[in-house]
């Protein structure tokens, strides 16, 4: 698998360079309700919504796990990432632009692999968090 | 009400192939145009083959019906939230595998929540292995069931 990082040449506090979404849509979150069997109605159905008090439909968490997932591997290299975890926080709603970065917080060797750790997130453009996330990802 | 006699129940495993046109249609869906995931020639050589995104296994949900989903009925749709997602990626998941999934319910408690009253709390994690027995990764999810609907 390819990886992009040499282990010896990342240092820890180094950041995962940034990945912004323009303002998600409401045909994103149709596209990954496609994609994903997702198909809660509370991510593309407006009448369902309404029903349930909430003003308008909201991207489904793991979309934005999913932008949050691009931006790790645009870092490590697809088949890199050995662990990848995510706590949703605030929601995403249409228009939202959506930040995602990381930071490098450790190095270590385990299985015979050379690892780093690090912190993910997702903001949304008032700098409210989407996602907390974490990963670790291997190294060549 | 949380049943906790439903801790540890499995669900019956599911068969889940890997396929290049779902593959191709969930890399869209999450914005990544990286040729891994387009160009199979590309993929072959640089990783032997067509690799999965990190997030993939969601779409084991396609593959899985109530027998194989154990601890999802009685949630009402309307009030759930999804808290956490986590998966542990152990050996290479690649188009033309097959991977066989098994489902558990690994907790389920209740909390008192602050704007969405009482919350129930169900932890389902799911392993996987491929077509040659060995283990892929684990999916561990957290559902929350709110008791009422969360307001924006």
């Amino acid at each position: 698998m390819p990886a992009k990082l040499k282990f010896d040449q990342v240092k820890v506090g180094e950041s995962v360079p940034d990945s912004i979404t323009n303002g998600v849509t409401r045909p994103d979150f149709v596209r990954y309700a496609g994609a994903s069997g997702d198909f809660v109605p509370l991510h593309y159905d407006q009448t369902f919504v309404e029903m349930a008090g909430i003003p308008t439909v909201f991207a489904q968490g793991m979309f934005t796990a999913g932008l949050l997932s691009k931006c790790l591997t645009d870092y490590v290299g697809i088949g890199q990432v050995r662990r990848f975890k995510v706590r949703f926080a605030t929601r995403v709603w249409p228009g939202d632009v959506v930040t995602c970065r990381g930071k490098v917080t450790g190095k270590k060797e385990a299985n015979g692999e050379k690892l780093i750790e690090g912190d993910l997130e997702a903001v949304n453009q008032k700098g409210e968090a989407a996602i907390k996330g974490s990963f670790v990802a291997a190294c060549a | 009400m949380a049943d906790k006699s439903m801790i540890g129940k499995t669900g019956k495993p599911f068969t889940m192939p890997v396929e290049w046109s779902k593959v191709r249609e969930f890399a869209r869906a999450i914005k990544d145009p990286n040729p891994l995931y387009f160009d199979p020639e590309l993929a072959k050589r640089e990783s032997g083959g067509i690799p999965v995104p990190v997030t993939f296994l969601q779409t084991a949900v396609f593959w899985q019906d109530d027998s194989s989903s154990p601890g999802m009925g009685g949630f009402d749709i309307r009030r759930i939230l999804h808290g956490e997602q986590d998966f542990e990626l152990l050996k290479p998941i690649l188009v033309g595998d097959t991977l066989t999934g098994v489902a558990k319910v690994a907790d389920l408690y209740e909390k008192e929540g602050g704007r969405g009253g009482k919350m129930t709390f169900l932890v389902v994690e799911t392993e996987y292995k491929n077509q040659k027995g060995e283990k892929v990764a684990i999916a561990r999810s957290t559902l929350i069931e709110t008791g009422q609907a969360v307001k924006a």
